[in-house]
Parts: structure tokens; C-alpha cells; sequence
């Protein structure tokens, strides 16, 4: 079980891995998450599914080697096997039934808006992707997004790849020039701020993925708790996915510098 | 299943334990004092247990305090009915093997329950001699006793039946369940969602009051009846209510747990080191956090707080003690004698060096430039009428607030029913309170073949409830099947 059998460097810290887990390559959907331990004696870390192959019996998980345990798991080689790997957790994502949808991602939070972005195709969206990330090479999955998506936007903090600019300049010229009826956002906290910030300007209804500290990632701990709409959620039950204009960016911040 | 059948009162041996000593006699031995690890010393390790169990001399005393009272009130004060004075004196003429099986009878964790049950609310609140003002016999020591020295030998597996069962979450009330159905001859898969097998047995209760060895027997006990354990598996996501029912259960039982943590909803609590009693325990019990080697990460707090009187406050301020805090404060709200907490680990807390700071509130903590916490404000409380539950309600007194510094607060304030059974499962009915629904004496729920029991249903109760429900479930799923 968990078994590794494939793996292929997106850039220095970044891998893809391809993981025996049957069962979860069968429930999950776009949104979902997992919980990932190691080795016996790791920790249980949670990570965004990109993609899975339930006839093949795998799931696709995207890591960027962070911490110990991440930098543990960007070292594992096809035939080696993760001691666990629990889910799908976390609720589905709202596929929206037709409309403009402009999904934006920065670095590895492209992985998990992969399966959205291919979901909102899917059901008819027009689909406008923006990708972000510090440097063209951390820019991920860029051919599985344009496969999915209407028209695809790059932006670089350094210009190296695209446009030079933060992702809100991309999102903020699609609103500009066209429609939109909502927007979904993964990736860094902050990113996730500003676009929440620019989007509510506009008053485009804005989803967004949290990625807090978890450990059992079933309810149990609440070390993943955020304020929504000046309540308490748990985004491993409650979430990952939230209405971003309700969710305090500046909390979830300060409690993942701890 | 007749409980008396094995070590009946009228036996010729019981007759002779009563008659070799007279009432007087027994009644002026002194209760048996349970041999502990020095506090000073203990609080320096996570892994030590500190009851370190009576010997067989201290056992055999204690055993002769019972007066094998001809209507035995113990009896109605233990949830599962252990017939307590057939397996004492089984004890007292030295035949612990009999003793644990009389216990086996009708308690699945023996070993578990003579550490964790809170006797002097139960068994022991019934023992004849309080009505003497005396102490009453040590049934929960005498019951460790029995369960760690005694052995039964592998019972055979039963002939199997044909039919198949599944259970959700391997925590007392699922393992109880387990065993009862497997040695009926069913076959019996239970389902974890975490990677260790055990519940609140492994992620909560500590290995210095519970440890590990003694729930994994019980696990292995149970594997030797044939019981398959999935781990990793949370039911109603990794396995959809659909993916299930494909698999052809003849019943399920739903024994998935209390879930989640309740804070007060207080200015910072989402500060930085603001936990729950949950977070905290589950990183260093089942994760190991603080042990060398693990990867999992602990804060260690210097002076730390914990919110809350009942068993998982306990455990959570005598684990900060043991993790190196200097300054460890219990914060409850009503005094000492509302506690929930068992007497003992109270006694246990104090005497390494935990302070009590009851008839106190917190009603805002307070946190430094990088959002950790540094204080928090404390409202003095005093004692009003008796609420609903009959302990009298605290209320604030004007005006005295207190300000403490910490670096670490535990919230141990109970917990809230866990939604991912109930939101995944179609035509389950839950309670107001989102516990699930269950027939009071089958624990059947609103899919006929759904049966629950434990947290999920009591909303937060005791590990001998949670084992009574599983008892309860599974004769009651028993008849329905073979009715089938």
C-alpha cells in the first residue's frame, strides 16, 4: 500500500509523485486533501491532491520540500512506500455549472487547483488560469493547465517567464477586460490575501483554499482553526475551501509563522 | 449471558472465605494504599506509570476487606454489571485466573477500566463500608489487579458464522463491540482513520495512566479472535457510504468518537500556543512529540494554563509538568468539589506540583508583537444556586479580574460531536446536538442496519459507557441478525 511509482522534479524543491492508494483515487475529488506520514516515526502532514487514476489505483501528490518531513518525502524514489495515507479529507470543491472562472495559483498551489480547474471545464466554465511563482522554473503543470483552461496567464515576480508582475495584476486585468463570475485562489497565504483583497473590491464572489497546520486532519485537534465570517472553522472539516472575503488572511498568517 | 454463573455466591468456597473471619475483623483493616512512583521523580518522565499496581499480598488484604454482602450495591453502580464480589474473592483465595475470567464476563478491557474508571463515582460510591465511614474496598485496584496478573488462555475461535460486520473506529466502545461479536462468531472489520489502532485509549489518555502495552494485548486479544483492523481508513471519505454498502456488511456499528474540540470563543484564543487539550495530547501521546526521534513538533510551554476540571485537563497539566513547565495551572470555574475529573488524578496532579486556581474564568488572553500568547485575564467566579445538572452554577464577581502571565494555554473544555459520519451518511438521523440518534436500549439508528454507540451518541462520556455500548450494540445486532 502507498507504494511510490513514479516521480519527476518540477524544479529543485518541487516533486510530483504518483502513490498507490486505491481507495482514496476512488472517492476523492476535486478539493480533497490527504494526510501524509513518512515514515513510522514522522509526522501526519497534510498535502493537496493534483490529480488521481482510480483504474490504476494512484493519486498524484505535488510536495515541496519545506520542512523535514517535506524534504523526507521530496527524497523517497519510486518502490520506496509512505508509511500512511489518509482521505480524502476536507469538503469538496462547489463546481460551478457554467460562467467565467478565473483560477489563479501560486507556486505548488497550482497542484491542487489542477483538478478544479479541469472540474469547471468540465461542467462548461470558461476557464481563464493565472499561474504565478517567484521564477519561470517554479512555474508547475503548466501543459495539464493549459489543456483544461480558455487562456492561460503566466506571471513572474522576476519577468523571467510571462508577464513581470504579482498574480493580482493578471486577475485584476482579466476583470478589467471581461466578466467574471468568480474566482478560486490557492496558494501562499498572503497571495491568497491580495487576491481576496482586490477581488472583494470588485465584488466577485472568491473561494479560497486554506492551507493551515493540521494534525489529524479529521476534526480532532483544531490546530487548524480559522475565523470565517468572525466565527471559528476548522478547515480540515469546515473547509480547505472558503469564501476568501470572509476568512482573516492576517490570523491565518500569524498562527503558520508559529 | 447468566453473570452469576461462574463464581456463584452459594459456592461451598465463598461460603468458607465468609465464615473464616468475622465483620470486626474485616472492617478494622485499613484500605490498601496503591504503591506509587515518588512525584518528584515521575515528573520527569512521559512513560513511567505511576500506579505501579498492588502486590499479591496487598491484593489478597484488600480482597479480604469485602464482606461479600449477600445484595452487593457495587454491582448496581458499575455501568457494565461486573459481578464484583465473584471475582474479589476469586482474588482473596488466590485464583486470578478465575477472577479475570469473571471479569471477562462483562468487561471487554479489564486492564484498561481498573486504571481509567472513576470508581469512587461508581463501584466503589455503593461499597457497605462508606455506610461504616469507612473507605471502600479498592474494586478498581483489586480489578488491575486481576486483569494484569490473571490469565484465560486464547479463547477458541468461535465457529464461524457466515455473517460479516464492520465497525467504525477502534476506541473502547468499537473494540468492546469487536470482541463481543467475534467470539459470536462473526466476522468483524473495524475501521480507523488514524494509524494506530486504540482511540482516545492511544491518542489521549497518557502512557504515565494508561500504557500502551496494556491496550495493544487487548488489541492482539482481539486479532487472535479473528477481528481485522483497516487503519487509515475514515469511513464516510476514504469509504463512501455507497463504497460500504458494496461491501456487503450484515450490520455496522458506529463508534467513531467525540471529535471535536470546543473552545470558549473568548478574545485570543486563536492566538499562537492557544490549544486544545486534543492537539496537545494527540501530539505527544500518539505522535510522540518530545521523543526523540519523532518528527512531530510540541511547544513547550513554561507556564501553562489549562482550561477545564475534567480527566483530559488532568492528564493534559501532569503531561505539560512532565514536558518541563515550571509553573503548571489547572483554570476550572466551580470549585474542587464540582470537578469532573477522577479523585485520584486530581490527588495525583497536586502532588506534582500543579496548582489549582478554582472559581476562576478566563475571559481574554492576551498575546505579544509575533501573536503568541503572554497572559491571560482571569474573572474571579463564586458559587450560585444548583443549574440544571445540580452542581451550583458559578457566577462572576464584580469586578476582580486577574491578570496571569503564560506562554501556553491547553483548552480542555470538552468536546462537540464529530460531522463527518452524520454529513456522509444519507437517512442518518443526528440529535440537536449532532450526536447520532440510537435506539436508548438497542442503539439502533435510523438505518436499520447502523447501529452507534460511544462518544458519538453520549457526546462525551467514559471508556466503561463507551464499552457498555459496545456490549449493548452488539447483543442487540446479534438477535437482529440471527433473526434475519
Amino acid at each position: 500500500m502507498f507504494r511510490i511509482i513514479s516521480k519527476e522534479h518540477f524544479s529543485e524543491n518541487v516533486v510530483k509523485l504518483v502513490v498507490e492508494a486505491p481507495r482514496i483515487a476512488k472517492s476523492r475529488r476535486p478539493g480533497h486533501f490527504v494526510i501524509v506520514i513518512d515514515n513510522a516515526r514522522g509526522e501526519r502532514i497534510p498535502l493537496t491532491i493534483a490529480d488521481a487514476d482510480p483504474e490504476r489505483g494512484c493519486i498524484t501528490l505535488v510536495v515541496q520540500a519545506v520542512g523535514d518531513s517535506t524534504r523526507a518525502i521530496c527524497a523517497m524514489n519510486p518502490g520506496d512506500e509512505l508509511h500512511d495515507v489518509v482521505g480524502p479529507l476536507g469538503r469538496a470543491t462547489q463546481i460551478r455549472q457554467g460562467g467565467t472562472v478565473v483560477c489563479c495559483g501560486g507556486g505548488v498551489g497550482v497542484a491542487p487547483l489542477l483538478p478544479i480547474i479541469k472540474a469547471m471545464k468540465a461542467a462548461g466554465c470558461r476557464v481563464i488560469s493565472v499561474l504565478a511563482a517567484r521564477t519561470k522554473d517554479l512555474i508547475i503543470l503548466e501543459k495539464e493547465v493549459r489543456e483544461h483552461s480558455d487562456e492561460v496567464i503566466i506571471m513572474t515576480d522576476d519577468g523571467s517567464y510571462g508577464r513581470k508582475g504579482l498574480v493580482t495584476a493578471g486577475v485584476e486585468d482579466v476583470i478589467n477586460r471581461e466578466h467574471v463570475d468568480e474566482v478560486v485562489t490557492i496558494g501562499p497565504a498572503i497571495m491568497m490575501k491580495f487576491v481576496s483583497l482586490l477581488t472583494k473590491k470588485y465584488e466577485i464572489p472568491t473561494v479560497a483554499s486554506l492551507n493551515t497546520i493540521m494534525v489529524d486532519g479529521t476534526g480532532m485537534c483544531g490546530a487548524c482553526r480559522c475565523t470565517v465570517g468572525g466565527r471559528m472553522k476548522f478547515v480540515c472539516i469546515d473547509g480547505p475551501e472558503f469564501d476568501a472575503h470572509q476568512v482573516d488572511f492576517d490570523e491565518m498568517i500569524m498562527r503558520l509563522k508559529s | 449471558m447468566n453473570k452469576q454463573d461462574i463464581a456463584p455466591r452459594d459456592a461451598q468456597w465463598r461460603e468458607e472465605l465468609r465464615q473464616a473471619l468475622t465483620a470486626k475483623e474485616r472492617t478494622s483493616i485499613p484500605r490498601v494504599r496503591m504503591p506509587e512512583l515518588p512525584a518528584d521523580w515521575r515528573c520527569t518522565t512521559l512513560t513511567h506509570e505511576v500506579n505501579q499496581g498492588l502486590s499479591r499480598e496487598m491484593a489478597i488484604l484488600e480482597a479480604t476487606r469485602c464482606l461479600d454482602c449477600p445484595d452487593p450495591q457495587c454491582v448496581t453502580g458499575c455501568p457494565v454489571g461486573i459481578n464484583i464480589p465473584g471475582f474479589i474473592k476469586n482474588v482473596q483465595r488466590g485464583e486470578t485466573d478465575e477472577a479475570l475470567r469473571v471479569l471477562r464476563r462483562t468487561s471487554a478491557l479489564p486492564a484498561v477500566c481498573g486504571r481509567v474508571c472513576p470508581q469512587e463515582k461508581q463501584c466503589e460510591s455503593k461499597c457497605v463500608y462508606l455506610k461504616m465511614k469507612k473507605e471502600p474496598v479498592a474494586i478498581g485496584y483489586l480489578e488491575r489487579f486481576a486483569a494484569d496478573t490473571g490469565h484465560v488462555g486464547e479463547s477458541d475461535r468461535p465457529e464461524p458464522n457466515g455473517k460479516r460486520v464492520a465497525v467504525v473506529g477502534s476506541g473502547p466502545a468499537g473494540l468492546s463491540f469487536a470482541g463481543d461479536m467475534a467470539s459470536r462468531g462473526f466476522d468483524v472489520t473495524v475501521f480507523e482513520a488514524l494509524h494506530e489502532i486504540g482511540g482516545v485509549l492511544k491518542y489521549g489518555i497518557p502512557e504515565f495512566r494508561l500504557p500502551n502495552s496494556v491496550v495493544n494485548s487487548e488489541i492482539e486479544a482481539l486479532r487472535a479472535l479473528g477481528v481485522r483492523f483497516e487503519k487509515d481508513t475514515v469511513i464516510g471519505k476514504t469509504l463512501t457510504q455507497a463504497q460500504l454498502e458494496d461491501m456487503n456488511f450484515d450490520g455496522v456499528f458506529v463508534a467513531s468518537g467525540a471529535g471535536l474540540p470546543r473552545f470558549m470563543g473568548i478574545p485570543g484564543e486563536n492566538l499562537v500556543n492557544v490549544v486544545s487539550s486534543n492537539e496537545y495530547l494527540t501530539r505527544i501521546n500518539l505522535m510522540h512529540a518530545g521523543t526523540p526521534g519523532y518528527a512531530t513538533p510540541v511547544f513547550r510551554g513554561r507556564r501553562v494554563a489549562i482550561i477545564g476540571g475534567g480527566n483530559t485537563a488532568m492528564d493534559s497539566c501532569r503531561t505539560a509538568r512532565r514536558m518541563g513547565a515550571e509553573r503548571v495551572m489547572v483554570i476550572y470555574r466551580r470549585s474542587e468539589a464540582e470537578m469532573p475529573a477522577r479523585v485520584e488524578e486530581v490527588k495525583h496532579a497536586k502532588e506534582e506540583g500543579v496548582e489549582f486556581l478554582t472559581l476562576h474564568n478566563p475571559i481574554e488572553y492576551l498575546g505579544d508583537e509575533n501573536g503568541r500568547v503572554r497572559a491571560m485575564r482571569l474573572q474571579r467566579m463564586e458559587l450560585g444556586e444548583p443549574d440544571s445538572s445540580g452542581r451550583r452554577s458559578p457566577r462572576p464577581v464584580e469586578g476582580a479580574v486577574d491578570e496571569v502571565e503564560v506562554d501556553m494555554v491547553i483548552v480542555s473544555v470538552g468536546v462537540s460531536p464529530n460531522p463527518l459520519i452524520p454529513e456522509n451518511f444519507e437517512g442518518l438521523e443526528v440529535t440537536q446536538r449532532g450526536t447520532i440518534a440510537a435506539n436508548g436500549e438497542s442503539l439502533q439508528t435510523s438505518i436499520p442496519y447502523i447501529y452507534a454507540g460511544g462518544d458519538i451518541v453520549r457526546g462525551g462520556a467514559t471508556v466503561i459507557l463507551a464499552m457498555g455500548d459496545g456490549r449493548r450494540a452488539a447483543a442487540a445486532m446479534a438477535e437482529q441478525l440471527a433473526a434475519k
